[in-house]
């Protein structure tokens, strides 16, 4: 009970933030249109929208741990941790109720991400579904990832880190908007051994019907994202204890 | 019933070679309203953070209504609340939000919290101001509704680290009307570094200088020890010359 009040108190918290509705949903959205509309306007396949749209979601998905870090570290800095941290709250009530919260805004804006693909000749089948269940661990991943930040980072760290830094490595080191290739091979295996190209060419697998090109790039996903879960909340433990 | 709410024996902390809180022994009775005085680093707020189990002694131990602080934390805090000294609300939720927030985690289920959250917004006259975010409130009245989530628990000892600082003389009347309300109906550890406010409103007062308590009493006893009939002069003198324990 103790876990729901306090995962509801952090929906309402981000939700009723205008940065995060503006950011994280509007956009992603925004960058789809755009995209798209550069697409049709040169004459080779360059933003193809079944391409792009598991990489939008990838790249969006970024900010939920700008959201996550956000939240965090200004709870620490402020009187309201010292009332919380002062209550019968045990530290699994403040993981999952920073967490939980997070996994359904996640998928909504997943969800968006592919509504708004439709519209723009994205074809509807099942595969979309698929494409789908496949970035919850890249959400879990970038969840963590923002537990992780907020426990260690001050609000201003969190903004320059989440906000600047993570989401251009999401964006630069995913091949979401350009080919890996062209930058050379070294450049293409430092980025195969992070896992943002990993979660945007699941997402293009699932997409495209390659169903057994899923799991071995699923894999690197879900590896990062229980190593960073276990770590954030080791982290997170001992900081709350200190 | 226990009668004694907190007994502190030898509570110390250190951070490094900085001692902040040195050696301090302190009984406080069940119902009383005791006042913590002192000037910036006297050991005020980390005495209330060890009491409350935020921050662990370096050595020493309390007992809060029978429960060790540091082997029973849990126990503790099921019993007390705090007020901290900055504001403490969730500012992107409302009035009623954040008091129902406070009584969901300290046990009340959902019904439960919305008919405390009820009784608290009639008590601390709330209600004009129910539905608004916290954030945008004055700090007077978020001062208030921060006392307000600290009772909606209803804590046997509440923890009030500098109430009224920076309030409005006529916010600051309006809290003092509010803790004296509270007086014999449940334990108060108040922190203020205004000497009228601790006059007026505690049973007893204890003086804190570099981290020692210097001395305890009433405030009739301590301008007594301080052989002053002003206690603004008896405060000083107390905090220079360390005072007389009582």
């Amino acid at each position: 009970m103790k876990t729901l009040f306090f995962s509801s108190r952090n929906t309402k918290e981000i939700l009723r933030d205008k940065l995060t509705i503006i950011f994280g949903l509007g956009f992603p959205i925004v960058l789809l249109l755009l995209l798209s509309l550069m697409q049709s306007n040169i004459p080779v396949s360059l933003f193809e929208i079944d391409q792009i749209t598991p990489g939008i979601t990838v790249f969006g998905l970024s900010f939920i741990t700008l959201f996550s870090a956000m939240l965090i570290s200004k709870d620490r800095a402020t009187s309201f941790m010292y009332r919380l941290f002062t209550s019968p709250m045990h530290s699994g009530d403040f993981i999952f109720g920073y967490t939980i919260p997070l996994i359904p805004i996640s998928i909504l804006q997943v969800l968006i991400c592919y509504v708004v693909a439709f519209f723009l000749g994205l074809e509807i089948t099942l595969n979309v579904l698929i494409a789908i269940a496949v970035t919850i661990p890249t959400a879990i991943f970038y969840i963590a990832l923002g537990l992780l930040c907020g426990s260690v980072l001050n609000d201003k760290q969190v903004g320059g880190l989440c906000g600047a830094l993570i989401t251009n490595l999401s964006a630069w080191l995913s091949g979401t908007w350009f080919s890996l290739d062209l930058l050379g091979d070294t450049f293409k295996n430092i980025a195969y051994l992070l896992p943002f190209a990993h979660a945007v060419d699941a997402g293009r697998a699932a997409l495209s019907g390659d169903y057994s090109a899923i799991l071995p790039h699923l894999l690197w996903v879900i590896g990062y994202a229980a190593a960073l879960l276990l770590i954030s909340v080791v982290i997170f433990t001992r900081k709350m204890k200190s | 019933m226990i009668m004694t709410a907190i007994k502190a024996s030898a509570l110390t902390k250190k951070y490094k070679s900085e001692t902040v809180v040195d050696d301090l022994n302190l009984t406080v009775a069940n119902g009383e309203l005791f006042a913590l005085l002192g000037v910036n680093g006297a050991g005020k707020s980390t005495t209330i953070k060890m009491l409350s189990c935020l921050v662990r002694p370096t050595s020493g131990d309390a007992e809060l209504l029978g429960d060790s602080i540091t082997e029973a934390s849990e126990k503790v805090k099921e019993k007390i609340n705090v007020s901290p000294q900055e504001t403490a609300v969730a500012p992107n939720l409302t009035v009623r939000e954040n008091l129902e927030l406070i009584a969901g985690i300290y046990g009340r289920n959902h019904k439960e919290a919305r008919k405390k959250a009820n009784e608290v917004i009639e008590e601390f006259g709330l209600s004009e101001i129910m539905k608004k975010k916290a954030g945008i409130l004055s700090g007077g009245w978020q001062r208030r509704l921060s006392i307000a989530m600290a009772l909606i628990s209803e804590p046997k000892i509440l923890f009030l680290d500098e109430p009224t600082l920076g309030l409005d003389v006529l916010a600051r009347k309006e809290l003092w009307r509010i803790i004296e309300r509270l007086k014999g109906k449940i334990t108060i550890i108040l922190t203020t570094h205004y000497l009228e406010e601790a006059e007026a409103l505690s049973d007893r007062i204890g003086i804190m200088s570099k981290g020692k308590l210097v001395a305890l009493g009433t405030a009739d006893e301590l301008m007594k020890i301080a052989n002053t009939n002003n206690f603004e002069n008896a405060f000083i003198t107390l905090c220079e010359n360390g005072g007389n324990e009582k």
